[in-house]
């Protein structure tokens, strides 16, 4: 690797290439600047900025943010019981669409993972995966022609005497678990895939009946990937409040409330004060997740 | 695995049942499209196709698609540049704080959108507001990058942990030096892992509305918006079905791609 190299390279990139090789820490500095400067500089201080403005507070007669530090918007957040049924509405809401996703998502997995032929496999696989490309208002809209009142819904029900749910929260969380659906079969589909059938087989032959082999072999084997499901199912549901708009009526998530004061009340502080709560909850979603070996499902 | 015939048909008609409840609802966004009834009676009392040229002709309509185009392309040009180094540092070296990289990837799109779309509205007020850029389609992409990150990670990171070194080992060994390395050794084995983490993100910018509304100023106007600005006027709800029409017979091309990049591969993100 010295001058005896063939052809006269250019020089500056010569010199680049050998001081590149010769220092991997310098690498790697390199490899990281970036994606760190946006991620944890740009992103991360965007995070912690808001939280600092939850702190301060509106001048409710000028409108202008009053940077004076105050807990008085986690005061009114705990304090007044509006919101706080708002805040336990979304997390029902969530932990209804994740319960719901798991109970629909696990067995339709299985189906694809183990008893479909290993040909139709990819093509399941597609049919999962599909809908996620066709756009989520697309899709909540969809709900909202056949949960309409008189649409298909309510027709396909009306030979049996009864009626859709109509626009409120059963239709919202009803939305928002065909909307993640896909989040949870994907992930869990890999999951089963990956595990052996000779456990399977192993576990019959030792006289297992197959809903025990599912609850002591399948089921802790699959739990990572259930549970890196629900990160996807719980954090969307959380978050959302366009689906509530389309098919909620007039029922209010944790989303409307932020939407509302950052929009029609301006209030920034108390919008960021109650964003933190959906902020809180995943955090400790994910450390929790974490421990589980979610994260790397993902 | 040696299930009971009822136990097998019991997951067969899950399946089927859960692919029904998938599809009808699409279905019944393209059936609306041609419906001839203005008010969207159900059944049908006959075909059209008035609603898909009226569509057509739709400026905002038009030029809402453009937005989310450029909005898609921008995100995931940057995304393709972050994630891939971010991911071959987690890939490739060893470092302290290496799991915290892969959190700071992930953490963008496992926090919900509305709370990154506050920090990053409000972040733009502060410091681009100054310098004279506004909100607007610049803003827009910086926020959709943000979140596609993690889709271009995933899968690089899983293809250079399947494939390992020893190609690039060889190269030099033959006396490349790590441009060239990288140029003709690294980037062709990431490619379909590029192309598919693309696709992905850009499907992803493509879709997204919560962290849009509040980048985007009131010039930038990308698809979603322009739906949810319209979902609630009764006389444009033909045209907002021939869009949602149009966006479900379009996504079978991405689900195409998909298909043929992910032959033998994995990962939704």
């Amino acid at each position: 690797m010295t001058a005896v190299a063939g052809r006269p390279a250019p020089g500056l990139r010569r010199r680049a290439a050998a001081l590149l090789h010769r220092r991997p820490l310098l690498r790697l500095s390199l490899l990281l600047s970036a994606p760190l400067a946006w991620l944890v500089v740009a992103y991360l201080g965007a995070l912690g900025a808001i939280f600092l403005t939850a702190f301060w507070t509106t001048d409710t007669f000028t409108g202008e943010i009053v940077r004076e530090f105050t807990a008085v918007n986690f005061q009114t957040l705990w304090d007044e019981p509006v919101y706080r049924t708002i805040a336990l509405r979304s997390l029902g809401v969530a932990v209804a669409v994740t319960a719901i996703d798991m109970a629909i998502g696990l067995p339709m997995a299985f189906y694809m993972a183990k008893v479909a032929r290993p040909r139709h496999r990819p093509m399941l696989v597609s049919a999962i995966l599909a809908p996620l490309w066709a756009a989520y208002l697309v899709k909540a809209y969809a709900w909202r022609v056949m949960l309409a009142e008189g649409g298909p819904v309510d027709q396909a029900l009306e030979p049996f005497g009864l009626s859709g749910p109509g626009y409120g929260l059963t239709a919202t969380v009803l939305v928002l678990s065909y909307l993640w659906l896909p989040y949870m079969i994907l992930p869990v589909y890999a999951g089963l895939e990956r595990l052996p059938g000779a456990l399977l087989d192993a576990s019959g032959d030792l006289g297992a009946r197959p809903l025990r082999t599912f609850r002591t072999v399948v089921l802790p084997l699959v739990y990572p990937s259930l549970v890196a499901g629900s990160i996807f199912t719980f954090s969307l549901s959380l978050g959302d409040y366009i689906t509530v708009k389309i098919v909620g009526g007039r029922s209010q998530l944790i989303g409307n409330v932020v939407y509302d004061n950052v929009g029609a009340a301006n209030n920034l502080p108390f919008a960021a004060a109650v964003a933190t709560v959906p902020v809180v909850v995943m955090l400790g979603y994910l450390a929790a997740a974490r421990r589980t070996g979610a994260l790397r499902e993902l | 695995m040696t299930l009971s015939p009822a136990a097998r048909i019991a997951l067969r008609a899950v399946m089927a049942l859960g692919l029904a409840v998938i599809y009808v609802p699409l279905l019944v966004v393209l059936v609306n499209s041609v419906n001839a009834d203005r008010a969207f009676g159900w059944p049908p009392s006959g075909v059209t196709g008035r609603w898909w040229s009226r569509a057509l002709d739709n400026e905002g309509a038009r030029t809402a698609v453009l937005s989310s185009l450029k909005a898609g392309l921008g995100a995931t040009a940057i995304a393709l540049l972050l994630g891939t180094m971010a991911a071959f540092a987690v890939a490739r070296y060893r470092f302290f704080g290496r799991e915290a990289v892969s959190l700071a990837v992930v953490l963008p799109i496992a926090l919900p959108g509305i709370v990154t779309g506050i920090a990053l509205s409000n972040a733009f007020q502060v410091v681009l507001k100054p310098l004279g850029i506004g909100l607007g389609l610049f803003t827009v992409i910086v926020g959709h990058a943000t979140f596609c990150v993690v889709t271009i990670f995933n899968n690089v990171l899983a293809r250079l942990r399947r494939t390992g070194t020893r190609l690039e080992e060889a190269s030099a060994d033959l006396g490349a030096d790590p441009f060239r390395t990288f140029w003709h050794v690294t980037l062709p084995g990431l490619r379909s892992a590029l192309l598919a983490g693309g696709l992905l993100s850009f499907a992803l910018s493509f879709d997204e509305i919560i962290v849009t509304t509040f980048t985007a100023g009131p010039g930038a106007r990308t698809l979603p918006i322009w739906i949810f600005d319209n979902l609630f006027r009764p006389n444009q709800a033909p045209v907002v079905n021939v869009v949602a029409a149009a966006l479900i017979v379009l996504s079978v091309v991405p689900v195409y791609l998909a298909q043929r990049l992910s032959s033998g591969g994995r990962s939704m993100l």
